[in-house]
């Protein structure tokens, strides 16, 4: 067993050992934390997958835009002098079974099929590609995407904004 | 030996603790914080398959534009979030049943 099989185990189990603080634990606050890192650890695994870009983008759309956002959402919906950030749970055990059923359906999948996988693939660096594919095949979708962003963040803030015209 | 079959138990995981987030918390942001497990889990697949696949980047293209929906969708939901906590005053989703009454 040599280094990276070792930093892929304890990511892992970082990984799944905090999203399932993400989904059980009693407070919203320790439930974002749980999450930061969960998307960390993910970030790590891409750099073992050899996705160098993948993971800065991980980090910095993940960690520093949608984390910071999920906060916001947990800090603006309750008033600030209740601390008491509790969340209750409900559906807990049909919930669970459900769960459960579709990670061995997955974990099935995962392990009886037959891949078919590439002898000794060379790892090299992806932003170069990246962005060539950008400009070449996928340049429809990323002008889409584009976009789709803009029309989001309109959407979000004609949502919160308060209608005084009403 | 690491291999692909790793990746996607781990993912299988994340994917399956995702749904259990999303089926039972009565708390619409720990819902979304669900949702992003799921679309996380989803990613890690994607970038598995094209590490260990003969084929070029085509996974961690679509991996990026899963980022990028990603982001609009936690953008609107949280809009969709506060409007629902100032018209009601509260983020619980069985509290949420306007329609139901």
């Amino acid at each position: 067993m040599n280094v990276s099989d070792m930093i892929f185990l304890v990511v892992a189990c970082v990984v799944v050992g905090s999203a399932a603080g993400v989904v059980l634990s009693r407070s919203l606050i320790y439930s974002g934390f749980s999450l930061l890192f969960t998307f960390f650890g993910v970030a790590i695994l891409y750099v073992l997958l050899g996705a160098d870009f993948l993971a800065a983008t991980q980090v910095l759309i993940y960690v520093g835009g949608i984390l910071v956002l999920l906060l916001f959402g947990v800090m603006l919906t309750h008033r600030l002098y209740n601390l008491n950030l509790k969340t209750e749970t409900f559906q807990l055990l049909p919930g669970m079974l459900i769960s459960f059923a579709v990670f061995v359906s997955l974990a099935l999948v995962a392990t009886q099929t037959r891949w078919h996988l590439a002898e000794n693939k060379v790892v090299a660096p992806t932003t170069n590609q990246i962005g060539t594919a950008f400009m070449t095949d996928y340049l429809l979708p990323f002008e889409i995407a584009s976009i789709l962003l803009l029309v989001a963040l309109i959407g979000a803030a004609m949502l919160v904004r308060r209608r005084t015209d009403a | 030996m690491i291999t692909l079959q790793h990746y996607l138990l781990v993912s299988a995981a994340l994917f399956s603790l995702g749904i259990l987030g999303v089926l039972t918390r009565k708390n619409a942001v720990n819902v979304l914080m669900g949702i992003e497990l799921i679309l996380n889990s989803a990613n890690l697949n994607l970038v598995a398959f094209s590490r260990y696949s003969s084929k070029g980047i085509d996974g961690q293209m679509f991996a990026i534009f899963v980022i990028v929906v990603a982001a609009a969708e936690v953008a609107v939901a949280l809009a969709i979030v506060l409007t629902m906590y100032r018209l009601l005053k509260t983020v619980n989703l069985d509290q949420a049943d306007v329609l139901k009454r």
